[in-house]
């Protein structure tokens, strides 16, 4: 049997007198998208620092493709690449002379690099820049060029510590388009976020980061399922509306009884029918707004309710 | 590729020396400053200063080897600066991650700014030459000048990535040049020590500066040497096992935190 991706068990780690990750347990399979999800200095930074070989945990086991991180580092090393939360490439160097550097250095032989350049340059969009000074580059394109070095050495496993991070809505978008693209292609992401949305569009597996555990782990769906879907909230003039809305489409009355919220996450012929059916009793809502749960409702849901117990799904 | 790890030592050493040469070669304006500084330095006390100062002799020649020391404080600047953006940056943090040699990663940076520091004293010798300076070393002499001015450049380069390793900012990186072009004006270099009050004259005779223009200057004009070649191999030797060694600690401190 082979090993997964990455295992990682009972991972500790302190700085001076706050603990940063208290009991960190989770796997990955290979090909898998995952997303580590939690809010900014929830210790993502440091899981992905501890997963890279760049530190040391105090406690706890770690392994990629079955090579143990401290132990196994030089082999580790061999087949992962990392891509932190600022771009780390050379601002006086051109595109292409990046690539070349970093290629050298990760002792591919010339020819391999010079290859690999090339496609990688033509892949993310970025021929026309390769000779141009990288400070001349947008965000945008030194996030991708941030990428395309990371991809020179074929790693099995990629670390991208909040790739989208900063970055504005279309180059989000294709970024995410790039992310899918690699996983086609067999490899296995590791992706840090703060945006539950982000999780949602890519990963197949998200484990939920919260005060120095793993406070959920599962798909998209089964998180979801915990804390509830977006819903179709609807406020009324009156009382009396708003009682009758809730008895047409058997919904409890929230709020003062002026509010009714539907789930939105289902067919839009669902949707339709009953803003119809409020339309035929003339029954107008004052309001209606979209809502879709937060990271907010994702901790509020499991951290509040439960104790920070380890949710299990899947 | 099975290879050895010295090697790839030696690889990607060499790598990261040419990425340091090429970031001067894209901002030439800062090599002309590092060397058109100290050029300024030595036509000021040339031609202004340089006619009430009594050196016995001509005194072109004898502050050659001063203006060539002030000469490295502004590019080791550079090299404690860029250390610190690598350090903070990201970069060094992404190369760990890769099989590349840790020592490959500061070395390049040593030995990048150890072929900047020749360049710009080869520029300012020439400067020298050409308003009168008149060397009367031998072939061995010359030796002798390349192997105290190597020595000094490693320690110094090496002192300055200590600076940046240390350094949270770029910018407090920067702050390097202060502490090193100041020392030349406090030796030697530019005036006998004899001349200041007793107390700088104490220090100045003995700061590691002075023993190395002493030597430098002994050997390119044939002033007397005595002990101060051996001064300035312990200073400089000792100040380059130190730098390296803590460069090397604080380098590998980052990976346990
Ligand atoms: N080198 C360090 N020294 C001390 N504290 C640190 C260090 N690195 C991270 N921390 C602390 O650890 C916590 C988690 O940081 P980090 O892993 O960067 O979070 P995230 O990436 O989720 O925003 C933060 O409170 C941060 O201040
Ligand atoms: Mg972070």
């Amino acid at each position: 049997m082979r090993a997964p991706a990455i295992q990682v068990r009972g991972l500790k780690k302190s700085y001076a007198h706050k603990v940063v990750l208290d009991d960190v347990s989770f796997e990955v399979e290979r090909g898998q998208i995952f997303a580590l999800l939690g809010e900014n200095g929830a210790g993502k930074t440091t899981t992905v620092r501890i997963l890279s070989t760049l530190i040391q945990a105090d406690r706890g086991t770690a392994s990629i493709d079955g090579c143990d991180v401290t132990l196994e580092s030089d082999r580790v090393r061999q087949i992962i690449s990392l891509t932190g939360q600022y771009a780390a490439v050379d601002e006086l160097l051109t595109g292409k002379e990046n690539l070349h550097l970093m290629g050298g250095l990760l002792h591919l032989d010339r020819q391999t690099v010079r290859r690999r350049a090339t496609e990688l340059l033509t892949l993310f969009d970025l021929t026309d820049a390769a000779g141009k000074i990288v400070k001349t580059y947008s965000g945008g394109m030194r996030r991708k060029l941030d990428i395309a070095i990371s991809l020179l050495g074929s790693p099995k496993v990629i670390f991208l510590d909040e790739p989208t991070t900063g970055l504005d809505p279309r180059s989000r978008a294709s970024m995410w388009e790039m992310i899918r693209q690699l996983a086609r292609e067999g490899v296995t992401i590791f992706l840090t976020t703060q945006y539950l949305e982000e999780a949602d569009q890519l990963a197949d597996k998200i484990a939920v980061l919260a005060e120095g555990r793993i406070v959920a782990e599962g798909t998209a769906e089964q998180l979801k399922a915990v804390i509830g879907e977006e819903r179709l909230e609807l406020h009324f003039h009156n009382s009396a509306d708003g009682r009758r809305a809730a008895t047409l489409l058997h919904l409890p009355m929230e709020g003062d009884g002026l509010q009714l919220s539907l789930p939105a996450g289902g067919t839009t012929d669902s949707l339709r029918s009953a803003l119809n059916m409020l339309h035929e009793h003339d029954i107008v809502p004052a309001t209606v707004n979209y809502r879709k749960p937060t990271l907010d409702d994702v901790f509020m849901a499991l951290t509040g309710n439960t104790e920070k117990e380890v949710r299990h799904y899947a | 590729m099975r290879r050895s790890a010295l090697y790839w030592t030696l690889h990607d050493s060499g790598m990261m020396t040419i990425r340091s040469i090429r970031h001067m070669l894209r901002s030439p304006e800062s090599l002309l400053l590092s060397v058109g500084l100290p050029v300024m330095l030595m036509l000021l006390f040339v031609y202004v200063f340089g006619g009430a100062i009594q050196t016995g002799g001509e005194y072109i020649n004898y502050i050659v080897p001063g203006v060539i020391v002030t000469c490295v404080g502004y590019g080791s600047s550079m090299t404690a600066m860029s250390v610190a953006l690598d350090m903070n940056g990201g970069l060094f943090d992404r190369l760990r991650s890769m099989p590349a040699r840790p020592a490959a990663l500061l070395g390049g940076h040593v030995l990048g700014t150890y072929v900047k520091s020749l360049l710009g004293t080869l520029l300012v010798f020439l400067c020298a030459i050409a308003i009168g300076f008149r060397p009367s070393a031998t072939l061995l002499d010359w030796l002798g000048i390349f192997a105290i001015l190597s020595l000094f450049l490693l320690a110094i380069s090496w002192l300055a990535v200590v600076f940046g390793l240390v350094a949270g900012s770029a910018e407090t990186a920067s702050a390097f040049s202060f502490f090193i072009m100041f020392l030349p004006y406090v030796s030697s270099a530019f005036v006998p020590t004899e001349t200041m009050p007793s107390w700088l004259h104490a220090f100045a005779a003995h700061q590691p500066m002075t023993p190395l223009i002493e030597t430098l200057r002994g050997l390119l004009i044939g002033t007397p040497i005595g002990n101060q070649a051996v001064w300035a191999v312990v200073w400089f030797g000792g100040m380059l096992l130190l730098s390296a060694t803590v460069a090397s600690i604080l380098f590998h401190r980052r990976r346990k935190v």
